[in-house]
């Protein structure tokens, strides 16, 4: 049954603290960031930054990035490539999830409100436990699997028209901005896969030189792992790639009405 | 090894700090109103069955309260949910086809559900207020 509401110890108090922009500075923007220390035993707090936006990147991550080096070296936060590649810097920003590298702070209207990414356990900060996300990657067996011999001397080919297939798909760089925006995925990620991890699964479906369909479907012909999804269209909505894993999920509920015939 | 001791990882903020949007907003809507629906028919049912059973006089009452101003304002309220429901689930079908995941006209289709709920309530009690005369 869905929770809807917090746990005691997730609540946020008020005890949150201002940070004031630097004497002088024009161009005034606020930061208000989740912060949650497993040291403290506190509950999660909000704290406002004030940065001078003239002497600041034009992203999100620079603002972060700034925070950290210059006004409070304790904000936690992953990010590593700073060009929407590697998928660290997935939270939620302004109330929806996407990356803090692509998100332009100029985008955004008044104050800047950061979050971890939703109905996540935090680990610190702005950091999510992702293991049990990771876990359900695994469980769909993400690489090619074949029955037939490889054929000696050259690898498995694909016509043009069969790898076209696998785009919008492909790109996928798992930062689980769409599974962590699926209400469905927050009140059942014990059981349902989400988005993320369905379109990947779509991804092994839609190959034509991977040998296992039938097994790929067995094991999501499921109440919870696939039928959770209700196309609410908020994972579509957020991908900060532009894939569409709604559409995915869809290709997939079809292909198991095509099977039964 | 002695470990400190971890305070047990709060789980994030989701509902609250969310921005909803009208193609999330319809498919809530959905749920809500196929349980209005569901619950508000056994009720009524029941009560229309009861008063039935107990006699002239609490039919009687059963009767004035469903013609009055109270009963006809859940009527129309009722008809709304129940267009609503129809919309969106037509829209929700749509998409079980594996069409309409264009987001644009996704949202589009979101918004169209709930003008044409609003259109079919106002018709239909429009067609009743004036075949009816209340």
């Amino acid at each position: 049954m869905a929770e809807f509401s917090l746990p005691a110890n997730s609540k946020i108090s008020s005890a949150g603290k201002r940070y004031p922009a630097p004497a002088g500075a024009k161009n005034v923007r606020a930061f208000k960031v989740y912060r949650w220390n497993p040291d403290d035993g506190a509950n999660p707090r909000y704290d406002t930054y004030e940065l001078d936006l003239d002497e600041t990147g034009p992203m999100v991550l620079d603002a972060l990035i700034k925070i950290k080096s210059e006004v409070d070296s304790t904000l936690t936060f992953r990010r590593s490539c700073r060009e929407g590649i590697c998928g660290s810097c997935s939270m939620n920003i302004d109330g929806l999830n996407t990356l803090a590298c692509t998100q332009a702070i100029a985008d955004i209207k008044g104050e800047v409100r950061v979050l971890p990414l939703p109905h996540m356990e935090v680990v610190k900060d702005l950091v999510p436990d992702f293991k049990h996300f990771y876990a359900q990657y695994a469980s769909i067996k993400p690489w090619l699997q074949t029955v037939t011999p490889t054929p000696s001397g050259e690898e498995r080919l694909q016509s043009v028209e069969d790898r076209s297939k696998l785009d919008g798909l492909y790109e996928c760089i798992l930062c689980a901005c769409c599974s962590t925006a699926c209400p469905s995925y927050w009140w059942n990620s014990d059981k349902f896969l989400g988005p993320a991890i369905l379109l990947q699964a779509y991804r092994w479906l839609a190959d034509s030189r991977d040998e296992m369909t039938g097994e790929r479907l067995d094991q999501l012909e499921d109440p919870f792992r696939l039928y959770r999804c209700h196309t609410i269209m908020n994972c579509s909505n957020v991908c900060p790639k532009g894939l569409n894993p709604a559409k995915a999920i869809a290709e997939i509920k079809l292909m198991m009405v095509e099977r039964a015939g | 090894m002695a470990g400190r001791p971890i305070s047990p990882r709060p789980l994030s903020p989701h509902m609250t700090i969310w921005k909803w949007r009208v193609h999330a907003v319809v498919s809530m809507t959905h749920r809500i109103t196929g349980n209005a629906m569901a619950m508000g028919a056994v009720v009524l049912f029941l009560w229309w069955l009861i008063a039935a059973a107990t006699g002239p006089e609490a039919y009687a009452l059963f009767l004035s309260v469903a013609t009055g101003w109270f009963g006809i304002l859940v009527g129309i309220g009722f008809t709304w949910v129940f267009y609503q429901h129809m919309a969106s689930g037509i829209r929700h079908l749509v998409m079980d086809t594996g069409q309409n995941f264009d987001l644009a006209a996704n949202r589009a289709s979101a918004f169209t559900t709930f003008i044409a709920s609003v259109v079919l309530t106002v018709a239909t009690w429009a067609i009743i207020f004036t075949t009816k005369g209340f």
